[in-house]
């Protein structure tokens, strides 16, 4: 019997020891995208093994090294993070499986690189998702920008350095800006950034200055894409897809809201929030994202602009559900997390899909291009009712946690109705924006589009497994709601 | 017993020196060198362990006794800052082995060396010595012979720039020697200890302060403080690899050692708080971080740029001695040896850039990072500490100097610190996006005359010392109790000595 | 006033040496000129310690039952230091200039900088 502390180990040195390993084969490319697969594979079930052992979840903590006095670099099994875990890690294994036949199709360079620089990624989103405490998953968070920076600039054109420095100046320089000061302020007052359960600045700041810090904290976590530091994510979509769906659709952007969220849960706590009525003022940065976001959404032509405007819309609810600071939103808040993960892929592989097949970038191209690819365009349409939050796919879980979460805010009727009217028009933005594309492409006819021609089959495998367990996901929530429960303190 | 071993440091390279410069070889002179290097490290290892607990080593030269005599008395500061200077040394003889025989001329291999080591010799001086008229003489030889190593830069720029250089040093020392002149018209004595002590009994005299003002400009410039900085950028951008190296990681540092000891040890820190020195300092601290970050994101050559940073990274410095408080004095310690380190890192990286392409033009170095990964890494890693990414030697510095900013309450310095290091984002960026890109293409060779075999030789102990110091910024991010200690031991002295006034 | 100034006379004149020294390093153009004013710059603190260590009426220190009052040697012993200095600095300096001299063929610091302009374009 292996103690659980070397399985946690194990989550996070298994991606970088798979790194290691690719980065060696660059000559064998079968080999390296066995090794990538396997390596997810592992990853996953042993994140699946600590998901069995949650009982003894507090006895599996470690810590590298204390370089301030007082401040660890500290692991620790815990539910909420093993959330973030076994998305990410399981999606990996699809966003492998569909590399593999978008990389080739694509015909991409160097791609050695970009299967270690992945796997190193991935080593750094469980280290977020594990962090004992605030001055950990800081150090992680920045690990990810740095990690992801060569991923997304690998066409290497000038177009991918102007949008690289975009990525690396906003991520980096809000982190610093805003992220470190509020931390050490935090720390200035508590004296400690252990995240617990009910917050750790109760008692030890005057509720006055929970309205600066927050905001501080909200400015700098700006891979939650909160308006306004939310331009690196479009300028991120010069990526390859692989990239655009795994990171910016699920790793990085949510860690950037797992962050905010634990923030809110584990260092300020719910009810201090409450207590402080600054969400009240703060409810606005997510509102107007939420809504703005949509409408820009809705002026993109550009396939995976779209998406990525789509993406920012969607990660404000998380943000809106945490500072909701209402049980029943934070719970939604933390099962956005993962619906939102597994409609948002399926709708970026398809779109990469088009890509390699077909090489259209535009909506506006796509008309009926549904006869040609209807296994695509039927994912994405899963994806597509997902987000939206319609019955029979998962999506329809969070927003239900959200919306009642939002109803049980009365104390205060404008913002009351102006969150649920954000809700309501960024769905209908949704049905508008996201349902027009697969309309298009099945309703619509273009003579040049007839004959069936699907992407690669590694991209099919790959698409086809998170749009059955968003399916699954309706009829069986259990997992998220569970994991999820742990950030209201039962 | 150790008493002994505090002379050794001076009196080593001061024999080996000479017998250096005989030698025309290559070879023989690197060892001697490497043997003056290596001992003096072991050596302050083993001064810093004896005083990091707070005690004294005392050595008085020639059996003279203070005040009369030289003394050299060391506490954890004094060793503290000999151990940066010897540790920067050892790295830069290793990094010398391979990059000495491309930049300087084959005649001069004896005398470099030995010029080196007289430099040494001057800078470890002045970290030890307790009398202040032997620290401008140890002040004086680290100078003469730092202006004769970087005139031996390979473009003619650098003979001018060593003689700007050693105009703009030699008014800053005689600053500083008048100074101390008047100083001694006033107490009649050269010991620091012994001006210390009896303070108060001529504090009112006009010429007290007319020489503190003297000794504070004198030391500004020599420590390159902004606005006293403009020889700095050139001086360090044209220099020979080996010396850019050792220089920008040791020179202005022993210079703000002085100013430290000056500040808290010489006059008493109520003495210049009531001359609003704190607050100037710490305007010149912000702006000059705002100045320097700004200037080298215009730098196009990757040495200027680094040596801009210089300027920025010396501000966070004076920012941290004027908070006047444990973190902020801590953090400054702490920032003596890592920005040494980071520093030391990246003009190594740039050493090796120059000696594989001959050019350090951040335009021409498109390709290296696909050609030469494994450096290319070590620069990142160095660009991200100067950052202050978490996890590296940068983070902790930052950690404390914006503790230390917070607890005072000073949110605008809050600002310029943070404004400061978005800047240093957008220059460390310009010099990974210059070799970053268009991988596909291999690094252009530049100058290059024909049968020139040095290109294809993989620079190892280039390399070798290149990635101790990589290794040491992301060792040190972590496990930082080495300079911790040292820092938090000497904040509590310096404090603790001026509530004892 | 008139006493404070005569009393202090040997301060006026080195303050004289000294913004000499000065103007010439400042105001000159040639680098040898510069080099000048350097060194007279520094004869100027050197003649400053000098006269640190006269006091009135003393004599030169040498022991002898005679005297009791002698003027401070400790000065004059520190400028030997400092003259080796600057006579030092001074020899770094020419040697420098004759390397500049045989770089550019000129030690005019304003043809000094228009040809590093033109190295630079």
């Amino acid at each position: 019997m292996i103690p659980l502390t070397y399985w946690l180990m194990a989550a996070m040195l298994t991606p970088l020891l798979g790194a290691l390993v690719i980065s060696r084969l660059d000559k064998l490319p079968d080999y390296r995208e066995a090794v990538t697969l396997v390596t997810a594979s592992i990853l996953f079930s042993i994140n699946v093994y600590l998901f069995n052992h949650l009982d003894a979840a507090s006895s599996a903590q470690f810590t590298i090294a204390e370089p301030i006095e007082g401040l660890a670099i500290s692991f620790v099994l815990n539910q909420f993070g093993l959330m973030f875990a076994l998305i990410a890690s399981g999606l990996w294994i699809a966003t492998s499986i569909y590399a593999i036949g978008y990389m080739r199709a694509h015909h991409e360079k160097n791609q050695t690189r970009f299967f270690t620089l992945f796997a190193v990624a991935i080593a750094g989103v469980m280290a977020v998702a594990f962090s004992e405490n605030l001055f950990t998953l800081f150090i992680f968070y920045e690990f990810l920008t740095v990690s992801t920076y060569p991923l997304v600039t690998h066409a290497g054109t000038r177009e991918a350095k102007r949008g690289g420095r975009k990525y690396i100046l906003i991520l980096m320089g809000t982190s610093i800006l805003f992220f470190l000061p509020a931390m050490i302020w935090v720390y200035y007052l508590a004296d400690t950034l252990t995240f617990t359960s009910g917050g750790i600045l109760a008692g030890h700041a005057d509720p006055k200055w929970v309205l600066p810090l927050l905001l501080m904290f909200i400015l700098g976590i700006s891979k939650a894409g909160v308006m306004p530091f939310h331009k690196w994510l479009p300028a991120a979509m010069v990526a390859p897809t692989p990239v655009s769906a795994l990171l910016h659709a699920v790793a990085v952007v949510k860690a950037g809201v797992f962050s905010l969220v634990k923030v809110v849960v584990f260092i300020f706590g719910t009810d201090f929030i409450t207590e402080s009525g600054a969400n009240k003022i703060l409810l606005w940065f997510p509102i107007i994202t939420i809504v703005l976001a949509s409408l820009i959404a809705l002026s993109k032509d550009n396939l995976k602009e779209r998406l990525a405007y789509s993406t920012i819309s969607q990660l404000s609810y998380i943000v809106l559900g945490a500072l909701l600071a209402t049980q029943q939103a934070v719970i939604g808040a933390g099962m956005h997390i993962a619906m939102h993960a597994f409609g948002k892929i399926a709708l970026f592989f398809a779109a990469g899909a088009i890509l390699v097949t077909m090489h259209k970038k535009l909506v506006s191209d796509l008309n009926g291009m549904g006869r040609a690819m209807p296994l695509t365009f039927t994912v994405f349409t899963i994806g597509t009712l997902s987000i939206i939050g319609i019955p029979l796919f998962g999506g329809m879980w969070s927003k239900w946690y959200l919306l009642s979460g939002a109803l049980g805010f009365e104390q205060n009727a404008v913002l009351y109705w102006t969150v649920l009217g954000a809700l309501t028009l960024s769905t209908l933005l949704n049905v508008y924006y996201l349902l027009s594309i697969p309309v298009r492409a099945f309703f619509f006819t273009n003579p040049s589009y007839t004959v069936i021609k699907e992407a690669p089959k590694a991209c099919l495998i790959g698409m086809a497994i998170p749009t059955f367990v968003t399916l699954y996901l309706f009829f069986d929530p259990s997992i998220f709601y569970g994991l999820s429960l742990s950030l209201t303190g039962s | 017993m150790n008493e002994q071993l505090t002379i050794l440091l001076v009196v080593v390279p001061l024999m080996i020196a000479p017998i250096t410069a005989l030698f025309k070889s290559h070879t023989i002179s690197w060892i001697l060198t490497a043997i003056v290097s290596f001992t003096s490290l072991i050596l302050s290892f083993i001064i810093l362990f004896d005083v990091i607990d707070g005690s004294h080593v005392i050595y008085e030269l020639g059996g003279w006794r203070p005040p009369w005599g030289i003394e050299y008395k060391i506490d954890s500061l004094n060793a503290f800052i000999a151990l940066i200077v010897s540790a920067i040394a050892c790295l830069s003889t290793i990094f010398a082995w391979q990059s000495v025989p491309k930049e300087i001329n084959e005649n001069n291999y004896g005398l470099f060396y030995a010029a080196l080591q007289l430099c040494l010799l001057g800078l470890l001086g002045i970290a030890l010595t307790g009398d202040i008229f032997n620290l401008f003489v140890f002040l004086e030889i680290s100078s003469l012979s730092s202006y004769a190593l970087i005139s031996m830069g390979r473009s003619r720029k650098a003979l001018t720039a060593a003689f700007s250089y050693l105009i703009l040093g030699t008014i800053g020392a005689t600053f500083f020697l008048i100074g101390v002149g008047f100083l001694y018209a006033a107490s009649g004595s050269l010991n620091i200890a012994d001006i210390a002590t009896r303070f108060s009994t001529f504090a009112d005299m006009q010429l007290v302060m007319t020489g503190f003002i003297f000794i504070l400009l004198g030391l500004g410039l020599k420590a390159a403080i902004f606005p006293m900085h403009s020889w700095l950028p050139n001086a360090y951008g044209h220099a020979p690899s080996v010396v850019s190296i050792f220089l920008s990681a040791t020179a202005t540092k022993v210079s703000i050692y002085v100013l430290i000891r000056v500040l808290f040890d010489l006059y008493p820190v109520a003495y210049w708080q009531a001359l609003l020195l704190p607050q100037i300092l710490l305007v010149l601290g912000c702006v000059g971080v705002i100045y320097g970050s700004f200037r080298a994101w215009q730098q196009v050559e990757l040495k200027r740029l680094l040596a801009f940073s210089s300027v920025a990274q010396i501000g966070y410095i004076i920012i941290g001695i004027s908070l006047l408080n444990n973190d902020g004095i801590t953090a400054s310690v702490m920032h003596l040896f890592n920005h040494a380190l980071i520093k030391a890192t990246l003009f190594m990286g740039a050493g090796i850039i120059l000696y594989r392409t001959n050019t350090t033009k951040l335009s021409e170095l498109r390709g290296f990072g696909g050609s030469m990964p494994w450096t290319f890494a070590a620069i990142v890693l160095a660009g991200l500490s100067l950052i202050g990414v978490p996890g590296t030697v940068g983070f902790v510095t930052k950690w404390y100097l914006l503790s230390g900013a917070i607890a005072q309450g000073k949110w605008i310095v809050v600002v310029a610190i943070l404004a400061g290091s978005v800047l240093a984002i957008a220059y460390v960026w310009k010099i990974v996006e210059a070799m970053y890109f268009n991988s596909k293409r291999k690094m252009v060779i530049q100058n290059v005359k024909s049968g020139d075999i040095n290109l294809a030789k993989a620079p190892i102990s280039l390399s070798l010392a290149l990635w101790i110091g990589a290794a040491g910024c992301l060792y040190f991010g972590l496990y930082t109790e080495l300079p911790y200690q040292s820092a938090q031991s000497i904040a509590t002295a310096l404090l603790s000595s001026e509530v004892a006034q | 006033m008139i006493e404070y100034i005569l009393g202090h006379i040997n301060y006026w004149f080195i303050i004289a040496v000294m913004m000499v020294g000065l103007y010439t390093l400042i105001s000159r153009a040639n680098l040898i000129k510069k080099l000048a004013g350097l060194a007279i710059f520094q004869t100027a603190v050197i003649l400053f310690y000098v006269s640190l260590g006269k006091v009135t009426g003393g004599t030169v220190p040498i022991v002898d039952e005679a005297y009791t009052l002698y003027s401070n040697p400790l000065p004059q012993v520190l400028m030997l230091t400092a003259i080796v200095v600057g006579v030092a600095t001074t020899a770094l300096g020419f040697a420098l200039v004759i390397r500049i001299k045989e770089a550019y063929n000129t030690i005019e610091e304003d043809a000094i900088f228009t040809l590093d302009q033109k190295d630079h374009e």
